[in-house]
C-alpha cells in the first residue's frame, strides 16, 4: 500500500512538473500585461511538433530543439505584435477571446503543416526505467523536473536581479507609473510574450517523448497549465509552479484512491474549492479586484 | 442589423440556387466524418479513402455510365454537426447514399433522421448498438467491438489466463469495448479483478497501472484509441509489469508501434487482416484485394490504417449495389446493399442478411502479435 | 419603438418558412441557430449587462438537455414535466453556485467556471448508466405539447422560433425593467451601484439563475429535437462557442447577441467546406473582429451605419 502511494507520488510530480513548465508562461505574461494567454498550450504543442518536424528532415535533436524553440519565440512575438497590441486596453472578456482566437489559427497551421497525426520524440537518455525505492520514474521524466527546477531559478533570478526583470515586474504592478519612470511597456510586452513562447516551446519539447504530440496536443495542456497558474495565484510565478506539482499529486492520488474515470473532476473541483475559499490563490499576493 | 439579414439572406438564396438539375446526373454519395478533433486519425484515412476510390471509379468510367460525386462534411467529433450535415446531405445535396459515421456517437445520432428519410447508410463506426436491433435502412462495415472481445477472450482462454485486468479511457469507442468485455467475460469464464479508466488526453496511466499491478491480473486488456494506449503500453514497462498486455483494434496502425516502441512488443490484438496482409497464404481470397488496397493507398497517402479499409468496404459494398440496382433508387439500392454476399473486402467476407447489417463472422478479425516492430498472425 | 425590432425580426423569422418552406438552410440551420439565439440571449443577460464571464456556459445547457433525455426515456415521465424539471435543476445549481462564483472576477471568474463545465462534463461521459456515456442516449421520444406530437423539421423549426422570440421577448424587457437597470449599474462599478442601494449579490445572482434557465431550456428542446445527446454537445469548445456568440454579436444588446449566434452558425455551415482550412479561417476571424471591432459586429456595424446615414443627410 506504502508502495503504491509512493508510485502515485511519484507519478503526481512528473505530471505536475509538466503543468508547472505551462503554468509558469500563464504567470508570466499575466504579470507582464493583465492578459492571461490561452494560446500558451499551443506555443507547447509548437515546440513539440517543429522540433519533431526538424529532426524529421535530419537535424540533430540539440540543434532542433533550440530551432524550436526560437521559433516559437518568433510565434510568441508575432502574435503579441499582431493580435494583443492592437487591442490594447481592451476588456478581459475580449482580450481572453483575442486569445482563443490566436489558439485556434495556431491549432489550424500545425493541422496544415504536420497533419492529423501523433508524432514522438526519442527520449534523450533512454527508455529504460529508474526505480526509487518501490517507484519507477522515466529518464525523460527526470530530465523534465530537472529542467523545470532550472527554468524556474533562472526565470526567478531574472525577474529579481537584473534590471530588465524588475522593469517586468513593474509593469504588473502599475503599467501608467512603469511608463513614468521611463520603462518600454511595449518592449516588455514582447519580453514576457516571447519569453512565455520559449519557456512553453521547451516545455513542449521535454514532454513530446513521455506524451507523444499532435496538433491538438496543447489544449489540455493549456487548461492544466491555466489551474496551475490559477492555484498559485494568477501572476505569481513561483505559485504557479507550486500550483502545477500539487495539481498533478492531486491528480495522480486521485486516480489512484478515488476514482480513475473522475480524475479530473476531482482536479478541478480541487481549483474551484481553493477559488471559494481563497479566490487570491494558495501562494497568491495579488488583489483580486481593482475596483 | 439590416446589412446583417440582407447577406445572410443573399447567402441562404445564393446556397439554395446550387442545387444542380441535369440529365446525365452524377450518383450523389454523401459523407460525414471526423476529419478534424479527437478522431481525426481515424476520419481522415477515411475521407483519403473516398476520395481517391471516387476518383479511380470515375477514371474507369463511373457506375452504369454515371459518374460519382462525393460531397463530404466534417463533423469534427460532434454529434450535433453531425445531425446537422446528415440533413443537409439529404436535403439539400439530394444524396443518393451515405458513407459515413466515424464515431459511434456521430452514427447513432443521425439514425432517427436516415432511417425517417430512407437513405441507405453504411456507418464506419464499431459499436455492435448500431445494427442491433437491425434497422431498415443502416449497414456497417468495421467489425463490431463485440467481435474485438470475443477474440480477445478465446485467446485468453487459449493461453488458460483468466483473472484480467481492464484499462479503457474516456471515448466512445473505449467505452462501448469496456461494455462488451464486461458482457462477454462470464461466458468465457473470465474474472474481471480491475476495472480502471483515463482521459484520453491524459499523459501518464502509472497510477491506475499501479493499482492494476495489485490486483494480481494474469493479463491487461487496453480498450482504447489514438495516442493513449501507447502512453499505457509505455507506462506498463515502465513500471515493469510483465502480464501480457492486449490492446484492441482501434490501435492497428503504424502509428501505435512507431508511438509505443519496444514497449509494444509482444502485444496481441485483434485487427483486420490488412495489416498483416503480405503474410497471407496466396490461396486467400483476400490477399488480392488487401494488396492492391494498400499499394495504391501508400503510393498516394503513406501508411494505411484498417480505418480506411473500412471506407473502402462501405463504397465498394455500395458501387456493387448501385450496379445490380442497376441505378441509384434508395429502395432498390437499399435492397441490395442487404442482399450483399461474398463480398471480399479488407475486413472480411461480407455475407448481409435481413437480420445481419454487417455480415462478418470472427473469422475476420486475424489475431495478431507485435513482434519485431510488425505485426505477426498468432493462432 | 424599443420593440421595433422584435416585430421586424419575428415578421422575419415568420416569413423565411413561409417562402423556402424546404430549404435546409431555413429550416434545418434556422432551427439550429433559433437554439443558439436563446442560450446567447441569455449567457448576454449575464455577460453583456451584468458584466460577468462565464466559460462554462454549456453545462447549463447539458442538465437542460440530459434532464428531458434521462427522464423521459429512463424514467417515462412527459415530455413537458422532465423538461419542467430541467429548468429547476439547472436553477437550483445556478442558485446554489452563484454566491461562491460570482464573487470571482475577470480571469478566476472565468477559471471557476470554467472548472464547473469541465466537471459536469466529466460527469456526463462517466456516469454511463445514467447518461449513457460517450456514446450519448438515443430514442428521446418526440416533444409532446398538449397532445400535439412535434416531429419533422418544419415544425420543429415552429417550435424553436416561437421559444426563441419568447427568450428575446423577455431578454428585451428583462433589460428594460428596473432589475435590468440595477444590472447595468453593476456592471458600470459595482461601488457605486451599492451606494444607489441595489443588493449586488442578488442581482448577480438573480442573473446568473436567469441565465442558466435560458441555457437549461434551450437544452430541453435540443434533447428533443435531435431525439439524442451526447456529452460532445455540451464541452469546453461549445462554451467558448457561446461566449464567442455574445462577443461577436456585440455585447449587451440583446440583437447583438442574437445576431452574433446566427452568424456563427452560418459560418460554421459555410466554412466546413473548406474542410481543413476551417480552424485556421475560424481563428483569423474572431482574432480580427476582437481587434477591429471590439465592441461586437453587430453594434460595431450599427454605429458605422448610423455614422454614415447622418454624413449622407448632411451632405444632401
Amino acid at each position: 500500500m506504502l508502495e503504491q502511494f509512493f508510485q502515485f507520488l511519484v507519478t503526481g510530480v512528473t505530471v505536475g512538473s509538466l503543468y508547472a513548465l505551462v503554468g509558469l508562461g500563464f504567470a508570466l505574461i499575466y504579470n507582464a500585461s493583465d492578459v492571461v494567454n490561452f494560446a500558451q498550450g499551443e506555443f507547447v504543442m509548437l515546440g513539440a511538433m517543429t522540433a519533431i518536424a526538424l529532426l524529421g528532415v535530419g537535424l540533430p535533436l540539440p540543434v532542433a530543439a533550440i530551432a524550436a524553440t526560437l521559433a516559437a519565440i518568433l510565434v510568441g512575438l508575432l502574435l503579441e505584435r499582431f493580435a494583443i497590441e492592437p487591442a490594447q486596453g481592451a476588456s478581459v472578456v475580449t482580450t481572453i477571446i483575442i486569445t482563443i482566437g490566436a489558439a485556434i489559427f495556431l491549432r489550424g497551421v500545425a493541422l496544415l503543416l504536420w497533419g492529423k497525426d501523433f508524432h514522438s520524440l526519442p527520449s534523450f537518455s533512454g527508455d529504460a526505467p529508474i526505480h526509487l525505492g518501490g517507484a519507477t520514474v522515466l529518464p525523460q521524466s527526470l530530465w523534465v523536473l530537472g529542467v523545470t527546477m532550472l527554468l524556474v531559478g533562472l526565470v526567478r533570478a531574472f525577474l529579481d536581479r537584473t534590471l530588465l526583470g524588475k522593469a517586468l515586474l513593474a509593469c504588473s504592478f502599475n503599467r501608467a507609473a512603469a511608463q513614468l519612470v521611463g520603462i518600454n511597456v511595449r518592449v516588455m510586452l514582447r519580453l514576457a510574450y516571447g519569453l512565455s513562447a520559449g519557456l512553453g516551446a521547451i516545455a513542449g519539447i521535454l514532454i513530446a517523448p513521455i506524451t507523444f504530440s499532435s496538433y491538438e496536443a496543447g489544449v489540455m495542456l493549456g487548461l492544466k497549465g491555466f489551474s496551475a497558474a490559477i492555484i498559485g495565484g494568477i501572476g505569481n510565478p513561483m505559485g504557479a509552479v507550486a500550483g502545477g506539482l500539487l495539481l498533478g499529486v492531486l491528480e495522480a492520488l486521485g486516480a489512484g484512491l478515488i476514482s480513475s474515470g473522475y480524475k479530473d473532476a476531482i482536479a478541478f473541483l480541487f481549483v474551484l474549492m481553493v477559488l471559494f475559499f481563497k479566490p487570491t490563490g494558495l501562494f497568491g499576493h495579488q488583489l483580486v479586484e481593482r475596483v | 442589423m439590416k446589412n446583417l439579414w440582407k447577406i445572410t439572406l443573399a447567402t441562404m438564396l445564393l446556397c439554395a440556387s446550387v442545387n444542380p438539375a441535369g440529365a446525365a446526373e452524377p450518383i450523389k454519395i454523401g459523407s460525414f466524418l471526423t476529419v478534424t478533433g479527437p478522431a481525426s486519425f481515424l476520419g481522415d484515412p477515411e475521407l483519403k479513402t473516398l476520395q481517391m476510390v471516387v476518383e479511380d471509379i470515375n477514371a474507369k468510367g463511373g457506375v452504369k455510365g454515371r459518374k460519382l460525386e462525393l460531397v463530404h462534411y466534417d463533423t469534427g467529433g460532434n454529434a450535433k454537426d453531425a445531425v446537422n450535415f446528415a440533413k443537409r446531405l439529404i436535403k439539400n445535396d439530394n444524396v443518393d447514399l451515405i458513407i459515413g459515421g466515424t464515431t459511434t456517437g456521430d452514427t447513432l445520432a443521425v439514425i432517427p433522421d436516415v432511417e425517417k428519410e430512407g437513405v441507405p447508410f453504411i456507418s464506419l463506426a464499431g459499436a455492435v448498438e448500431i445494427i442491433e436491433p437491425v434497422k431498415k435502412w443502416v449497414f456497417k462495415t468495421p467489425h463490431t467491438d463485440r467481435m474485438a472481445a470475443a477474440k480477445i477472450y478465446g485467446d485468453l482462454r487459449k493461453r488458460g489466463l483468466t483473472q484480467v485486468a481492464l484499462i479503457t479511457g474516456d471515448g466512445g469507442f473505449d467505452k462501448s469495448g469496456r461494455e462488451q468485455l464486461l458482457k462477454l467475460a462470464p461466458q468465457y469464464g473470465i474474472t474481471i479483478v480491475a476495472d480502471e479508466s483515463y482521459g484520453n488526453k491524459d499523459t501518464d496511466m502509472t497510477a491506475q497501472l499501479t493499482k492494476i499491478r495489485a490486483a494480481g491480473a494474469q493479463a491487461i486488456i487496453n480498450f482504447g484509441l489514438g495516442q493513449a494506449p501507447a502512453i499505457v503500453t509505455k507506462n506498463i514497462k515502465q513500471l515493469g509489469i510483465a502480464l501480457p498486455l492486449y490492446q484492441s483494434h482501434g490501435v492497428a496502425s503504424k502509428t501505435f508501434i512507431d508511438l509505443a516502441g519496444d514497449a509494444a512488443e509482444g502485444a496481441r490484438l485483434p485487427a483486420a487482416a490488412l495489416v498483416v496482409a503480405e503474410q497471407l497464404p496466396d490461396a486467400d481470397p483476400q490477399k488480392p484485394v488487401l494488396l492492391a488496397y494498400k499499394n495504391k493507398y501508400e503510393a498516394k497517402y503513406g501508411p494505411v490504417s484498417t480505418f480506411g479499409g473500412h471506407a473502402y468496404d462501405g463504397l465498394m459494398i455500395a458501387v456493387a449495389a448501385l450496379q445490380r440496382a442497376g441505378g441509384a433508387d434508395k429502395a432498390k439500392v437499399r435492397d441490395e446493399i442487404e442482399k450483399t454476399q461474398g463480398f471480399i473486402g479488407t475486413a472480411g467476407v461480407f455475407n448481409m442478411t435481413p437480420q445481419d447489417h454487417m455480415g462478418l463472422n470472427l473469422d475476420a478479425f486475424k489475431l495478431v502479435e507485435i513482434r519485431n516492430g510488425s505485426w505477426k498472425i498468432v493462432e | 419603438m424599443r420593440l421595433a425590432g422584435f416585430y421586424l425580426f419575428a415578421a422575419l423569422v415568420a416569413l423565411l418558412p413561409v417562402l423556402f418552406p424546404t430549404n435546409y438552410f431555413v429550416i434545418v440551420v434556422g432551427a439550429s441557430a433559433g437554439l443558439h439565439v436563446i442560450l446567447a440571449v441569455g449567457l448576454n443577460l449575464l455577460m453583456g449587462y451584468a458584466g460577468q464571464i462565464s466559460l462554462g456556459h454549456a453545462a447549463f445547457f447539458g442538465m437542460g438537455a440530459y434532464a428531458s433525455a434521462i427522464l423521459t426515456t429512463r424514467f417515462g415521465w412527459p415530455s413537458l414535466l422532465a423538461l419542467a424539471a430541467g429548468l429547476l435543476v439547472a436553477g437550483v445549481i445556478a442558485w446554489l453556485l452563484a454566491r461562491p462564483i460570482l464573487r470571482l472576477r475577470g480571469h478566476y471568474l472565468a477559471m471557476a467556471t470554467l472548472g464547473f463545465g469541465i466537471i459536469i462534463h466529466v460527469i456526463l461521459v462517466q456516469a454511463t448508466q445514467w447518461t449513457g456515456g460517450p456514446d450519448g442516449l438515443a430514442g428521446i421520444p418526440p416533444l409532446n405539447l398538449l397532445g400535439w406530437s412535434v416531429e419533422g423539421d418544419f415544425q420543429w423549426y415552429g417550435v424553436i422560433m416561437a421559444a426563441m422570440l419568447l427568450a428575446v421577448w423577455l431578454s428585451l424587457n428583462l433589460v428594460d425593467s428596473q432589475f435590468g437597470r440595477a444590472l447595468r449599474a453593476v456592471h458600470g462599478s459595482e461601488f457605486a451601484a451599492q451606494m444607489m442601494g441595489i443588493d449586488i449579490v442578488r442581482a448577480k445572482t438573480q442573473v446568473f439563475v436567469v441565465s442558466a434557465l435560458f441555457a437549461a431550456f434551450a437544452g430541453g428542446l435540443f434533447a428533443h429535437q435531435q431525439a439524442f445527446v451526447s456529452p460532445d454537445s455540451f464541452n469546453l469548445i461549445v462554451s467558448v462557442e457561446l461566449v464567442t456568440m455574445v462577443v461577436l454579436g456585440g455585447m449587451a444588446s440583446t440583437f447583438g447577441a442574437a445576431c452574433g449566434a446566427i452568424a456563427l452558425t452560418l459560418l460554421h455551415q459555410g466554412l466546413v467546406v473548406f474542410e481543413d482550412y476551417e480552424m485556421l479561417v475560424h481563428g483569423i476571424l474572431l482574432m480580427a473582429v476582437m481587434i477591429f471591432l471590439p465592441q461586437g459586429l453587430f453594434v460595431g456595424l450599427s454605429q458605422g451605419a448610423r455614422r454614415l446615414w447622418a454624413t449622407v443627410r448632411q451632405e444632401f
